[in-house]
C-alpha cells in the first residue's frame, strides 16, 4: 500500500475528510455540449464565506482541495482564493478550461504554489473541440494557456472527455499531450445535468468504442490484466465501501450545499447555515451514505463484478437508488471483461442464482451471445 | 559544529492527520508522513530556535530518548527534508522563513 493510500485508510478509519472538491463558481465563458451545470449565478458564496470556509476545511483536516466551476478564472477574486488556500497548506489543484490564462496568471499560479493544474481538451483538432466547447478559438486559446503553464513549471494535465463526437480525436490527444509534455487522463462518463436532465447522455460513446478504450495498451497498461475476470469477492469486499464519497471526501457547490461528490447531489447540509463539521458528522444523509456497505446493494452484492467495478453510487442514486446499479458502470464492466453484470442479466430476464455461476457459464460460452437481439440492454 | 537553524518551506502542503503529519512537497511532489517526534521538530521548525534547542528542549523532555541519539535522529530528519526543499537550513538564523502556519 503506498503512502498516500495509507494516509486515506488512516482518514476513513478516523471519519475524516481528506478530500474537498470546492465548485467556486458555475458561470462559464464556455458552454460544452455535455456539461451538467446550470450557468447562472443564483447568489455564490462570496469572498469571505469561501475565505471562512477554507479555515474550516482546514481546522476539519482536509488536505486535498480542488478549486474548479465553471470557470475558475471568472471570479476576480480567484487569485485571492488560491493565496489563502496555500497560506492554509492545502494542496491544491486547479480545474480549467485554460482560456483566461495567460503568462501573467501562469506565474502567479506557480507563485502560489499550485500543486497542478487540469485543463480539459476535447480534441486535438479545432473545429471538433469548438464545436463541443461552443466558444470558437477556444482549443488555439487553451494550448497557449498549456505552454504557459509549462514555461512557468506547472505540472499539467489534459482532461479528455469522451464523447461519440470526439472518440475518433482521442489518439490526437494523446499525441497533442505528449507533444506539449503533459499528462493525460481520459474520461468516458457523461452524467446528467444536475436538474435530472437526462439528455446529455445520448453524447456518450458507444459500447464498441467504450470497448476499445479498455482495450487499448497504451491507456490501460496490460491489457490482460486490465480485462481478466474478476475474482470470486472475500469477504472483505463485501464489507467494503464502494468509493471515497462521504467518506473521506465531499463536494461543495458555489452556493455552499455540500454534497457527498460532485456526481453525487444528495443534499447534505449548507455551510451557509451550519459548520462544515457539524454537516460532516451529524448529516443524516452523509450517514446513511456511509453506513452502505457492498453487501448492503441488493444487486450488486449479486453481481461478479462487485469486486472490481467502478460503480458509483452518485450515478446509482441519478438512476434513482443509491443502492441501486449504475448501468453506465455495468456497461463498463461488460465492456471491460465481456462478463455481464447481474444487473445486466436481472434486465435480460435471464434465470441468476449468483456471481459464480455468471463466470461458469461465461467460461462456456461466448457471452455475446447471451445477448443476441437484446442491444439495447448494452446501452446505458 | 556549526548550529543548525530550520525553517518550514512555504512551497509545501501539510495537514495533521490523527497525530502524523502529512507533508507534500510543492517542488518534487514527494510525499512524507511525519511521527510524533518528526512532528514535534517540524512544529518547532520557527527558523529561530537552534536544532541542538529544539532537541534538548522539546524532543528529550517529551519523548523518552537520550539527548546524542535524538540529536542523529532529528540531523538526519533535517537532510532528507532539506534535500526535498520541505526544511530550510541555515547556520544563521531564518528570520524570513514561514514562522508559524496557522493551521496544520
Amino acid at each position: 500500500m503506498s503512502l498516500l493510500a495509507e494516509m486515506n485508510q488512516k482518514a476513513l478509519n478516523l471519519g475524516l475528510p481528506i478530500s474537498v472538491h470546492l465548485d467556486i463558481t458555475y458561470r462559464c465563458n464556455e458552454r460544452c455540449v455535455h456539461c451538467y451545470l446550470d450557468h447562472d449565478d443564483h447568489g455564490e458564496m462570496t469572498t469571505a464565506e469561501i475565505v471562512d470556509l477554507l479555515e474550516q476545511l482546514a481546522d476539519a483536516g482536509v488536505f486535498f482541495i480542488s478549486l474548479s466551476g465553471g470557470e475558475v478564472l471568472l471570479r476576480r477574486d480567484f487569485f485571492e482564493i488560491v493565496e489563502r488556500a496555500r497560506q492554509l497548506l492545502f494542496n491544491v489543484k486547479v480545474k480549467t478550461n485554460g482560456v483566461m490564462i495567460h503568462e501573467k496568471e501562469a506565474a502567479r499560479l506557480r507563485q502560489h504554489g499550485v500543486e497542478q493544474i487540469q485543463i480539459s481538451v476535447y480534441s486535438h483538432r479545432p473545429e471538433v473541440h469548438d464545436a463541443i466547447t461552443k466558444l470558437p478559438g477556444s482549443l488555439q486559446r487553451t494550448i497557449r494557456a498549456i505552454r504557459f503553464l509549462k514555461t512557468k513549471g506547472l505540472k499539467v494535465s489534459i482532461a479528455n472527455v469522451l464523447m461519440a463526437s470526439n472518440f475518433s480525436d482521442q489518439q490526437g490527444v494523446i499525441e497533442l499531450a505528449r507533444e506539449l509534455g503533459v499528462a493525460y487522463t481520459l474520461d468516458p462518463t457523461i452524467t446528467p445535468k444536475m436538474d435530472g436532465d437526462r439528455s446529455t447522455l445520448a453524447l456518450r460513446i458507444p459500447s464498441s468504442a467504450l470497448k476499445q478504450v479498455f482495450h487499448n495498451q497504451e491507456l490501460v497498461g496490460n491489457v490482460e490484466e486490465f480485462c481478466a475476470p474478476p475474482p470470486a469477492p472475500g469477504e472483505d469486499i463485501m464489507e467494503g465501501y464502494p468509493c471515497s464519497a462521504g467518506h473521506t471526501a465531499c463536494y461543495i457547490s458555489p452556493y455552499g450545499d455540500v454534497f457527498p461528490c460532485v456526481q453525487f447531489p444528495l443534499p447534505s447540509g449548507n455551510v451557509r447555515r451550519q459548520k462544515f463539521l457539524d454537516i460532516w458528522r451529524h448529516s443524516p444523509r452523509l450517514n446513511e451514505v456511509r453506513s452502505i456497505r457492498a453487501r448492503d446493494l441488493p444487486t450488486c452484492s449479486t453481481c461478479a463484478h462487485v469486486g472490481t467495478c467502478s460503480r458509483c453510487p452518485g450515478l446509482a442514486y441519478m438512476e434513482g437508488n443509491m443502492r441501486g446499479p449504475s448501468t453506465a458502470d455495468c456497461e463498463k464492466s461488460f465492456q471491460r471483461t465481456g462478463i455481464p453484470s447481474a444487473n445486466m442479466l436481472r434486465r435480460a430476464g435471464a434465470a441468476y442464482t449468483g456471481p459464480l455461476i455468471q463466470i461458469q457459464a461465461l467460461a462456456n460460452s461466448s457471452p455475446i451471445a447471451l445477448f443476441q437481439g437484446e442491444d439495447s440492454l448494452l446501452t446505458a | 559544529m556549526a548550529e543548525k537553524y530550520i525553517a518550514r518551506s512555504r512551497a509545501i502542503a501539510a495537514r495533521m492527520l490523527g497525530g502524523e503529519m502529512m507533508v507534500m512537497s510543492a517542488a518534487d511532489s514527494t510525499f512524507f508522513t511525519l511521527n510524533e517526534v518528526a512532528s514535534a521538530i517540524w512544529q518547532a521548525a520557527d527558523g529561530r530556535t537552534p536544532l541542538s534547542e529544539i532537541v534538548a528542549g522539546k524532543i528529550c523532555q517529551e519523548f523518552d530518548v537520550d539527548r546524542e541519539h535524538a540529536q542523529r535522529g532529528a540531523e538526519r530528519f533535517v537532510d532528507e527534508l532539506s534535500q526535498h526543499g520541505i526544511l530550510l537550513v541555515s547556520d544563521q538564523p531564518l528570520l524570513d522563513s514561514a514562522g508559524s502556519p496557522e493551521r496544520q
